[in-house]
């Protein structure tokens, strides 16, 4: 059904439908709304689990990987300083294969104290272990949520999944939305069946010591499951756009890129307002497109290689840095071009950090600026006399 | 494509307002994006919301610098800040204030018009409280015709459909917005 609504309370909605057992969270802008309103349809008896209130992000972090454990379906959410709180029990949840499904309402890391949106803090986790996905909308980020239960319980992943949505620009914005009906999303997501779980009848032992002799093995177990995974988001993207009668979900969507020249490459919602020049300027007759990357983990590096393989130009936008070198994104990008032998000129743009608004003209700009072959990131928007002081 | 700026105080609205415009503008087959700016988190601070809507669904994010229309909940807002900045040739603004201070509004351009509706006033006595969102929005649709009456007044039902007597209330509030503007311009 079509509603308009807010960001973080259709997302409520759709993890209330996927029917966690366990939902354990700690309040943080601009997240909050996400688990109030959990925290309201448990406490109204629309849902029928345990909402465990916490005194920090790392209990929240260590109560779902217990609840997971013991075979019950999770769910928790956080921004910013709480993602980074968490961020010693995520790797143990990637660690320990358990499933539990996160909502990072993406959000800058202080110093100095900034609650708007950018992608430091997810960007910070992403070698944990965690599928990532990020979401161009609030429709997106929605089924998003339902793709990631199926591949993070699917036996062949067993992988938690942390979804990124634009803190503000998608939480607390509204937008029309089809909400699956819960018939839909109990056909497309059965009740989580664990591979293992911790059950008094049958004890097992979960994250132990790992000596030398094994632990390597298990680094290299979830390197080659995030190739799997590559085939299981597609393959439960395909059957949940299915079920819900559009197209939603995959590795990569491409805009415009067929015959492009230009191709700029993105996350999250900053992807809808590239698409909007993209349109303008094909209009003028320039040939350019926007690659937007949905699954950042596990790297979809065939799928972005096809979308880029004919392009002279491309630029990555991005809204993280690594202070000190080359822009997360940008660098993997460059690394996959060169390694296929592309010969296309590839540059770094560093857009939106702390919430700073990405006009149209910025995008403009970046489409006019990707000839130029440079060597550094260039930071678009910056205000040069708060520089010179 | 139509953008709005409200402009209001952090705790008067301004997200509800844009929210409710929004959803009155689905409801009337058309597609919406309304979404804050909240500049320092602290009540009273100036803030602003946007709405964005069109036939077709919205992609761009970023604020709204050229609106075709602004609505000011708090008039004391233009007290040394322009809140007109940015406004369409043909653009609209609706503020909360009485008809005859109407003048002591220096618009850019001959072509734009402002409607003043006293809303806090109005709100007071059919709320009880001096929150002039829903009256605005009234008057809104009465100066623009942008949004039938209807449509926006289900969308209020929607919005405040938990708080009981507050739908009814909010409801009448946008009816003495809408009739205002209709007898007073």
């Amino acid at each position: 059904m079509k509603k308009f609504v807010e960001g973080s309370h259709a997302i409520a909605e759709i993890i209330s439908k996927c029917r966690p057992g366990v939902i354990s969270a700690y309040p943080i802008t601009p997240q909050t709304h996400i688990v109030e309103g959990l925290a309201k349809l448990i406490a109204d008896g629309e849902l029928e689990a345990e909402f465990i209130n916490v005194e920090s992000e790392h209990s929240a972090a260590s109560v779902v990987l217990g609840a997971s454990a013991t075979g019950v379906r999770t769910y928790t959410a956080t921004s910013s300083q709480g993602l980074l709180l968490m961020a010693e029990v995520l790797f143990n949840i990637a660690g320990m294969r358990l499933p539990v499904v996160l909502t990072c309402a993406n959000r800058s890391v202080s110093a100095p104290i900034n609650i708007w949106n950018d992608h430091q803090d997810s960007m910070t986790v992403r070698d944990s272990g965690w599928i990532q996905l990020y979401a161009e909308n609030i429709q997106e980020a929605i089924d998003l949520h339902v793709i990631a239960y199926k591949v993070a319980e699917d036996k062949r992943v067993s992988l938690p999944v942390l979804i990124g949505i634009d803190g503000y620009v998608l939480t607390h914005a509204f937008e029309v939305v089809d909400m699956p009906e819960q018939e839909m999303v109990d056909r497309f997501l059965p009740k989580f069946d664990p591979v293992v779980k911790l059950d008094p009848e049958n004890p097992v032992s979960m994250g132990l010591l790992g000596a030398p002799d094994v632990y390597m093995e298990t680094r290299y177990a979830i390197a080659k499951t995030m190739e799997t995974a590559l085939g299981v988001i597609q393959e439960a993207s395909k059957s949940y756009s299915d079920v819900v009668g559009r197209p939603t979900g995959g590795l990569v969507e491409t805009y415009r890129t067929d015959d492009a020249e230009k191709i700029l490459i993105a996350m999250g919602s900053v992807v809808g307002s590239i698409k909007d020049v993209v349109d303008e300027l094909r209009e003028k007759g320039e040939k350019v497109g926007v690659l937007k990357i949905i699954s950042y983990r596990p790297f979809p590096k065939d799928a972005i290689f096809e979308a880029l393989k004919e392009a002279k130009y491309v630029g990555v936008v991005e809204k993280a840095v690594s202070l000190g070198a080359d822009s997360p994104l940008f660098a993997e990008i460059a690394a996959l071009l060169y390694k296929r032998g592309s010969n296309a000129v590839v540059n770094s743009f560093t857009v939106g950090l702390g919430g700073r608004d990405i006009s149209s003209a910025q995008i403009r700009q970046i489409f006019g600026e990707m000839e130029k072959d440079e060597t550094d990131t260039r930071f678009i928007g910056l205000n040069t006399e708060l520089l010179e002081a | 494509m139509r953008e709005v700026r409200v402009h209001a105080r952090a705790g008067q609205g301004a997200i509800t307002t844009a929210g409710i415009l929004g959803s009155a503008i689905f409801r009337s087959g058309r597609y919406a994006y309304a979404f804050p700016y909240f500049g320092a988190a602290r009540m009273g601070a100036p803030m602003n919301a946007f709405l964005r809507y069109d036939d077709k669904q919205i992609r761009l994010r970023c604020q709204v610098y050229e609106p075709d229309f602004v609505l000011i909940v708090d008039k004391t807002l233009t007290y040394g800040y322009n809140c007109f900045t940015g406004l369409k040739t043909e653009g609209v603004v609706i503020i909360d204030d009485d008809k005859e201070n109407v003048s002591q509004y220096d618009l850019p351009r001959s072509s734009q018009k402002i409607f003043a509706v006293p809303a806090s006033r109005i709100a007071q006595e059919v709320i009880g409280r001096p929150l002039g969102n829903t009256v605005i929005l009234g008057a809104f649709a009465a100066a623009t015709g942008e949004v039938d009456l209807d449509s926006l007044l289900s969308a209020v039902e929607e919005r405040f459909s938990s708080k009981g007597a507050i739908a009814e209330k909010n409801k009448e509030a946008v009816k003495k917005g809408f009739d205002y503007i209709k007898e007073n311009y």
